[in-house]
């Protein structure tokens, strides 16, 4: 039994249940498996295997919106995601219950943009077979060869495998299905008590190196240690891929966000050129490297959309509340159980100045590739920031951060890195430090980032050098 | 037929596959969602599901699976996943995995719920929520938001050392908020807290937050910020209400003291800590007046539990005393290698995730002062309440928290009111500099700690009261 036909049982069960209610449905499953380690040794492995069902019915100008696990997945001793020979109809029918009972008493809701009307949608790239059927020995192989390339400095973090398929069906007629796989590994080495930090995320395992990315960690862990501590103030920057991703994913949430912009909240005003020239953001499900399903949780099919194009945006991401309001079609950027947030870009990427594998090659020292040291090489005083860490928004119309540095920072004078440095915390308008004339670089080829584990974002980005940065404490407060 | 047949037998799969120790647990969760904006209500949702997550030990590896299947079969075969998982782990091995002895327990324990929440209409609910955002929009809030969220979770939890522990645990909340929009700003103000207070009771407890009465008044408030005095940049004498108090707790006390952040155990996420346990007993943490305690038992309190999810019972300990330095937050596994002899803090955010080192109930016991008693002893400082942003450091060390509001404080009496106010510090310095504390104690609780990978998200109890602080720092903008 597919997922598809585990939606589309559910829009009939709704059908039978109510006639002439509006019902959409997600069904997903998937296979998630992490193994972390810490102190140099395996000490959490897991994995889960979950089929789920999202339904969302809307009659008499009511809206509910139900859910449930759904028995039956692989269980057995195959890796990744199988969907179940057959599922309990009653469950299903218990979900329909519940939610077409609970759309009857909820209170009117006159904003219902109505349902995704059918619609093909284009197949992201196909899934690598060796990621989403990763076995735990694959995983913790890895993680091996990191410990190993750390050369006996003490590692942490984790190698991971998601294998997620989605089915769409909707009684509008719309109906889709899309697999994804996704691999990645983020960690870090220890030199005492400074940190060195290695991350990727592809969409081929055989992308995750442990050994390559052990080596580069304990390369920067080592160029870390006895920092010296520096007075806050404003510096000039360069800005590793890991810490640009932060960057992104506030924008994503506070200033791409078409809800906020509906609302006055978002700083975003489109048609307006708030960005450096040299900045170009896209949103792009259909990146070979990268993460992406085919539609979003409403059904609507995604698209590769520019959203900054040479500084000035040109769209934010809507689902369809947000788009019916604001007089725009969706964009393909719902999420579940997001109507209170609003639509989050899920694939961002910063355009990088080359192309795919330009200046990755690894260089000595602290630096990530030859792509940051080409950026380096520029500053005549200012600061190489490997991650961003804890950041939190004051304001989500001004969108002012602060955070802290984590994973290494330095000094770099006349276009070479002179010694290390303490972290700082930081308090900075992020479009102020985008703004026209404030990007001075970005960095020829991007990462995938990891994501968060909190969310299903999937964005790439290059090392960009920034004019000026507001350290606002250090260690001594 | 019981229902602690399914996870004793991935229990059994666990062990013939190998483990020499394993446990399950088998939940079912209900969880309701309901948002209103603007009078109008933009989201509900009700979620429900039902799995089991296995955790086996072989050699010296862990390992968990987890299913939404609850047929002996596919638990025997989830056990035996999570046994083979365990042995990969030995690939790259650690040191003898050892857990604190615990007495196999049997037992039943279930929280204290008068109204249960699910079982009220939602028509009632929902009509309450249009009833507060429309109150909020209509005294001047751009956008006014209402919600409640309901957590009903049962547990059945089997160990290879005999454990059989059920558990019925109904945990919901509820709040307010009303945003203006100004010039080049927003502002915010909630009631009783931005995502609003929680605990594991009915919902009598959204009943007695009077949620009607403060409508109009965060409303109000909100706009008045737009054109308050934004709060000044200098050193000074700040007084905390105990909502942003129940923050400091969580974050510079609570995640400090986990014992797997101490151990390294989280050193590439979450983070590790500032903490030594080489100076457990004699590290001055705070003043005197800083007792700070560790206690799932209590009553109603978010964090609070029968037992935790390696089957330990609930129990109070200390963690800080007369501001020393005493306890932690521990699982059987991490206590042992600490060399310490209890456990009693593991919990796990559902059927599919590993059980791990997490806060319960972690709070501060009151102190001999009156809010009053501390405004009227301040000649220049500012009182600050309701958490807005918050920012800490991986070694729970260096801090920056904002709040909703703040109030000039002159001459021991409370002046103006005052945007933006941030403070910023150093954890040990901070309570350190802590010279009053309220006797009026508040048990806050915090629905949405993120830890872990995967990420987990927890919900914990800080029992929290009004306290001064002294050289602070504040008014730090971007």
């Amino acid at each position: 039994m597919t997922l598809l036909d585990i939606a589309s049982r559910v829009i009939d069960l709704v059908a039978a249940a109510s006639p002439g209610a509006e019902a959409e449905v997600l069904a997903e499953g998937g296979e998630l498996a992490l193994t972390r380690f810490a102190n140099s040794f395996i000490h959490q492995n897991v994995a889960d295997a979950t089929t789920s069902v999202r339904l969302r019915v809307h009659l008499d100008g009511r809206t509910a919106a139900g859910s449930a696990s759904i028995a039956g997945v692989n269980s057995g001793p195959a890796h990744g995601f199988a969907p179940p020979a057959a599922v309990d109809d009653d469950a299903l029918g218990r979900l329909v219950a519940r939610t077409v009972a609970a759309a009857h008493l909820a209170p009117r809701d006159p904003q219902w943009p109505g349902l995704t009307a059918a619609a093909p949608v284009d197949p992201v790239p196909p899934v690598d077979p060796d990621t989403a059927h990763a076995d735990p020995d694959a995983r913790a192989g890895r993680v091996r060869d990191f410990v190993l390339a750390a050369g006996g400095l003490e590692t942490a973090g984790y190698c991971s495998t998601l294998s997620l398929s989605t089915a769409f069906a909707n009684s509008a007629g719309m109906s889709a299905s899309s697999v994804t796989a996704l691999a990645a590994m983020d960690a870090i080495a220890r030199s005492g008590k400074a940190d060195g930090v290695a991350r990727v995320a592809s969409s081929h395992i055989s992308d995750v190196d442990g050994a390559r990315l052990g080596a580069r960690a304990a390369a920067k862990a080592r160029s870390a240690v006895s920092p010296r501590e520096l007075p806050p103030g404003r510096y000039e920057v360069v800005l590793e891929p890991t810490a640009v991703n932060d960057l992104l994913e506030n924008l994503a949430v506070y200033g791409f966000n078409g809800k906020s912009v509906n609302e006055g909240r978002s700083f975003v005003e489109v048609g307006a050129a708030q960005f450096d020239p040299s900045l170009s953001i896209v949103d792009d499900p259909f990146d070979p490297h990268g993460f992406g399903l085919a539609f979003d949780v409403e059904g609507t099919p995604k698209a590769r959309r520019t959203f900054v194009d040479a500084g000035t945006t040109i769209a934010v991401a809507h689902d369809r509340r947000s788009g019916a309001l604001a007089g725009v079609p969706s964009t393909g950027h719902a999420l579940a159980g997001a109507s209170s947030s609003g639509a989050i870009a899920t694939n961002l990427h910063l355009q990088p100045t080359g192309g795919l594998h330009a200046g990755e090659e690894e260089v000595a020292g602290p630096v990530a590739d030859a792509s940051v040291q080409a950026l380096v090489s520029q500053v005549e005083r200012g600061l190489l920031i490997s991650d961003f860490w804890y950041t939190r928004v004051l304001d989500p119309r001004t969108l002012v951060v602060t955070g802290l540095t984590r994973n290494g920072v330095w000094l770099i004078e006349n276009g070479e890195i002179t010694s290390p440095v303490q972290n700082f915390r930081f308090t900075q308008p992020y479009p102020q430090a985008l703004a026209p004339g404030a990007v001075l670089g970005i960095g020829s080829h991007s990462v995938g980032i990891p994501s968060n584990q909190w969310d299903v974002l999937a964005y790439r980005a290059p090392a960009l050098r920034l004019a000026s940065w507001n350290f606002t404490g250090n260690p001594s407060g | 037929m019981s229902e602690f047949d399914t996870p004793a037998a991935a229990v059994q799969g666990a062990l013939d596959a190998g483990a020499s120790y394993a446990d399950a647990r088998v939940m079912h969760r209900r969880i309701e969602s309901m948002n209103a904006r603007n009078g109008e209500i933009e989201e509900l949702n009700q979620h429900e599901d039902a799995g089991i997550g296995v955790r086996a030990l072989v050699g010296s590896g862990w390992g968990f699976f987890a299913i939404p299947d609850l047929s002996d079969a596919a638990a025997r075969l989830a056990g035996e996943r999570a046994a083979a998982i365990a042995a990969a782990s030995a690939s790259v091995p650690g040191p003898a995995a050892t857990r604190v002895p615990a007495p196999a327990v049997s037992g039943s324990w279930a929280s204290e719920c008068l109204v249960d929440p699910l079982s009220m209409p939602l028509s009632e609910k929902g009509d309450l929520l249009v009833m507060l955002t429309s109150a909020m929009k209509s005294a001047g809030a751009d956008h006014a938001e209402g919600s409640y969220n309901v957590w009903d979770t049962r547990k059945w939890f089997v160990s290879s050392e005999g454990h059989r522990i059920d558990q019925h645990i109904r945990e919901c909340g509820a709040g307010i908020s009303a945003t203006v929009i100004g010039e080049g700003e927003t502002q915010r103000r909630s009631y009783p807290s931005y995502r609003g207070q929680y605990g594991t009771r009915g919902w009598e407890l959204i009943a007695e937050l009077d949620l009607a009465a403060h409508a109009e008044r965060v409303a109000g408030e909100a706009r008045e910020l737009l054109t308050a005095p934004q709060c000044p940049s200098k050193l000074t004498t700040v007084i905390l209400g105990s909502e942003q108090m129940a923050l400091q707790i969580h974050e510079s006390v609570g995640h400090a003291i986990e014992l797997d952040r101490i151990l390294g155990w989280e050193a590439a996420f979450a983070g590790t800590s500032w903490l030594d346990l080489a100076e457990l007993g004699s590290l001055r943490y705070g003043s005197e007046l800083m007792n700070i305690k560790i206690d799932p038992t209590i009553p109603g309190a978010l964090g609070s539990f029968g037992f935790d999810d390696e089957g330990t019972p609930a129990a109070a300990c200390d963690a800080v005393r007369n501001g020393v330095w005493v306890g932690v937050l521990a699982g059987r596994d991490s206590a042992a290698v600490a060399g310490l002899d209890y456990g009693g803090s593991v919990r796990s955010d559902g059927w599919a995730r590993l059980p791990m080192v997490r806060m319960t109930n972690v709070g501060l016991e009151p102190g001999p002062h009156t809010l009053d008693e501390m405004i009227a002893a301040t000649d220049d400082g500012i009182l600050m309440d309701l958490n807005r942003s918050w920012s800490i450091d991986d070694k729970r060390l260096n801090f920056q928290f904002g709040c909703e509001i703040g109030w000039e404080i002159k001459n021991g009496k409370l002046g103006r009111m005052l945007r933006n106010p941030t403070y910023t510090g150093i954890g040990p310095q901070f309570w350190r500099s802590m010279d009053m504390l309220g006797s009026e104690v508040v048990a806050w609780g915090t629905e949405n700690c993120g830890k872990g990978q995967p990420g987990q998200v927890g919900r914990t109890g800080h029992p929290a009261a009004a306290a001064r602080f002294t050289g602070i720092r504040v008014g730090v903008t971007g």
